[in-house]
């Protein structure tokens, strides 16, 4: 990887702290990014003109031209296949995949190409790709607009995943996967996009492959990432209510996985219960679980216990309430390991 | 073109009433006999085959797509397809004696290989798929690079970047995709657009064409209006399953619908095929492009070592087809006009000869990697989780260290 040159960045020139969206974030993260590299482009369908259809990339092809934000065809294996062909050539590709469960007519391309190109040309062959994939549900969307696919790229050696939770994480995080010359799937929180927090981008920031304690506790350990974090901070808040105190680890890279953190604060508090809204079945939290009971066996005081979505696909909109991980089943999940 | 008009006419003209024999169908519902007929009516090429050089050795000229080489151009030609023909037949015979796993044969393509690879310029770049070993010559890349990936000692060990030829692809059209992307690139980056310009070709076979991906870049190529070569080897077999199985137009009638040119040209005539891949990277480089060329070629052997054509398709045809060889009507063309005499025929088959001995040479010495091959350069840096992993696999086998001689177990 790069080395980081974040602080020197037109973006880091000590502005002060303003309250920004998770969005907008990912908007100036992008900026900042294109303007201290000019091989930066960003690409996909409706990022130009439209802004995304979340908005994301709005004016930057007002600002960069349309060879640096490029609206392409309607084509998600050639939006994968070409950033790999323009990342051969020495370009820095920013791919959006408009929607989670769109990525997979160009599922081929990331697997069987990008992930293994480094590997199959030791190392002759780079492709500094970043593809950014809103994910997640929450929004009331129809079919295919609300899935968490992270744990297929994450069984996929060659690829890095990653999933910011906050607009502080977004704004760093997206510059540091495209200073990164591995390639790196790019899941955002789409239902967090109006997410505000202080923005200080003077601030030095964390190094992106690690997990970080948002809050600290003793009684039990969540371990979660990406939307699920706004939910486990907020049973935190309701469990401090109840005497409970809990801690919070936002997981941040999703692989490689960055446990370190989980370690210690699982030998410290004995209890473990991963959140996600993936299913549970072979999956990121079927890793961590797989990591914890080796590593912090005799310090487990219950069986890591699952809040996820349910092993079935997303379901109509007006369920997903159920299907989601809410306060109420992630504290039910406390209080059964508590009880164990 | 050949074809015939039952099935070529734009829709809606009007059925022949005095013909009660054919069956009734229109340009857009043919019958299944119909477009087989049709396929076949096409075989041999039709008036819009470019062909220069006939199967008997004959000078054809072209009114579009002429070239003007000289005679050590074409001795160099000809020199090229009998060296990238031994070397294919090593490889084949190498598969045989169990010194390789598999072997992916080019026999009978040398011409449409060769012709596209000395059409490039230094500064282009080309994204193959498998069997594109004639190309790889043509891109200073030794058989002896070749040969670790069918022995299972490496994925390709070739520099892509120096040698402007990417890495084998082995699923079918992806590097179409990334060739349309690399040529975008090129053209981004104001290379494109005067003599000076670069270009792009990218290979892939007539069954490839039925893959999303194929289909994909040619319309990223054509809207981007990238400095791209579609260069499709139609040599009539995917595996086992015939053109039919693929396609009911001939396959360079495509480009109009992504609003480029297609060319057919004959993939078994090295001076065709080398004048209209040099046409189509000249339109390409002063941003013409992108352009497709269909090299109507066969595949004169089976579609790998593992494969065996003996059961679905007649040895006629392949009978047919040695009548076209690449290679021979070069021969003949170079003897019935006196461009070469015997001491240059037999200082070629020595050369082969040569290049032979040392490939076989080369494969039956390349050292097996050792097992720390398995974890590198999978990231760019090596993640933490990786590292511990591969440590953690080293202190294992460094446990029978002290049992066996040898390390190993």
């Amino acid at each position: 990887m790069a080395a980081p040159t974040m602080n020197n960045a037109p973006g880091a020139t000590g502005q002060p702290p303003k309250t920004t969206t998770l969005g907008k974030a990912l908007n100036m993260g992008l900026r900042a990014a294109m303007e201290r590299d000019p091989k930066v482009i960003v690409m996909g369908e409706d990022v130009g003109k439209l802004g995304g259809v979340f908005r994301i990339t709005d004016g930057l092809q007002k600002d960069f031209g349309e060879q640096r934000v490029l609206d392409t065809p309607l084509s998600e294996s050639g939006i994968i296949g070409a950033a790999i062909g323009l990342a051969i050539r020495g370009f820095r590709p920013v791919a959006e995949i408009q929607f989670d469960g769109f990525i997979f007519p160009g599922f081929d391309q990331i697997v069987s190409q990008l992930a293994k190109l480094h590997y199959r040309t030791q190392g002759r062959v780079k492709v500094p790709i970043v593809v950014r994939v809103p994910f997640g549900g929450g929004i009331g969307a129809v079919e295919h607009h609300s899935e968490s696919p992270e744990s297929y790229f994450a069984h996929t050696a060659g690829l890095r995943v990653v999933s910011c939770s906050n607009p502080v994480d977004a704004y760093w995080m997206i510059q540091q996967a495209i200073d990164c010359d591995d390639p790196v799937l790019f899941f955002e929180p789409k239902a967090r996009y109006y997410e505000k927090a202080e923005l200080d981008t003077s601030l030095v920031p964390e190094p992106l492959f690690a997990s970080r304690v948002l809050r600290r506790g003793s009684t039990a350990t969540l371990a979660t990432y990406g939307p699920s974090v706004k939910t486990c901070l907020a049973a935190a808040t309701a469990a401090a209510e109840d005497g409970l105190d809990l801690e919070v680890i936002d997981l941040r890279t999703l692989s490689p996985l960055d446990l370190g953190p989980v370690f210690d604060s699982v030998r410290r508090t004995g209890r473990l219960v991963m959140v996600t809204e993936a299913p549970s079945e072979s999956s990121i939290s079927s890793e961590v679980i797989a990591q914890v009971q080796k590593e912090c066996f005799y310090s487990l005081e219950a069986p890591v216990l699952r809040v996820t979505g349910f092993d079935t696909p997303y379901p109509p909109s007006k369920l997903e309430e159920e299907f989601l991980p809410d306060l109420d089943r992630v504290l039910h999940a406390v209080d059964q390991s508590l009880s164990w | 073109m050949s074809s015939p008009d039952f099935w070529t006419q734009p829709p809606g003209t009007p059925p022949d009433a005095s013909n009660e024999v054919a069956p009734a169908a229109t340009a857009a519902r043919p019958t299944a006999e119909q477009v087989i007929a049709g396929l076949r009516a096409t075989t041999e090429g039709g008036a819009d085959l470019v062909q220069l050089l006939t199967p008997e050795g004959e000078r054809v000229h072209h009114p579009e797509f002429d070239i003007d080489i000289t005679a050590e151009e074409i001795r160099g030609l000809y020199r090229d397809m009998v060296l990238v023909r031994r070397a294919d037949r090593e490889g084949n015979a190498l598969q045989r004696q169990g010194q390789l796993g598999i072997w992916v044969p080019l026999l009978g393509q040398e011409a449409a290989q060769i012709g596209a690879g000395r059409a490039m310029r230094p500064t282009d770049m080309a994204f193959p798929s498998y069997r594109e070993h004639g190309v790889a010559w043509c891109r200073g890349i030794d058989p002896t690079e070749i040969m670790g990936m069918w022995r299972g000692t490496d994925h390709g060990s070739w520099d892509p970047q120096e040698k402007r030829f990417h890495p084998y692809t082995i699923v079918i059209g992806n590097q179409c995709l990334n060739a349309a992307g690399y040529a975008m690139g090129q053209k981004f980056e104001g290379k494109v657009g005067d003599d000076d310009g670069e270009a792009t070709i990218c290979f892939f076979g007539d069954g490839a064409t039925s893959q999303g991906d194929v289909h994909e870049a040619m319309v990223w190529g054509a809207v981007y209006d990238a400095p791209l070569v579609f260069y499709c080897q139609n040599n009539q077999w995917a595996i086992s399953e015939p053109l039919e199985r693929q396609t009911r137009v001939p396959l360079y009638q495509r480009a109009l619908g992504y609003g480029f040119r297609g060319i057919r040209v004959d993939g078994n005539d090295v001076l065709a095929t080398l004048a209209v891949s040099r046409w189509a990277l000249d339109e390409a480089r002063h941003g013409n492009g992108p352009v497709l060329i269909e090299a109507f070629t066969y595949r004169m052997d089976s579609h790998t070592t593992s494969d065996d054509a003996t059961r679905y398709r007649h040895s006629d045809e392949l009978e047919a087809w040695k009548l076209k060889d690449p290679i021979e009507r070069v021969r003949v063309y170079l003897i019935k006009q006196q461009l070469a005499d015997q001491d240059f025929f037999d200082g070629v088959q020595a050369e082969a000869d040569e290049l032979a001995a040392r490939l076989r040479e080369h494969t039956m010495n390349l050292p097996d990697p050792g097992p720390e091959r398995i974890f590198s350069n999978v990231y760019a840096e090596e993640p933490a989780t990786l590292r511990s992993q591969r440590e953690e696999y080293q202190a294992y086998l460094s446990g029978f260290a002290d049992s066996t001689a040898g390390g190993g177990h």
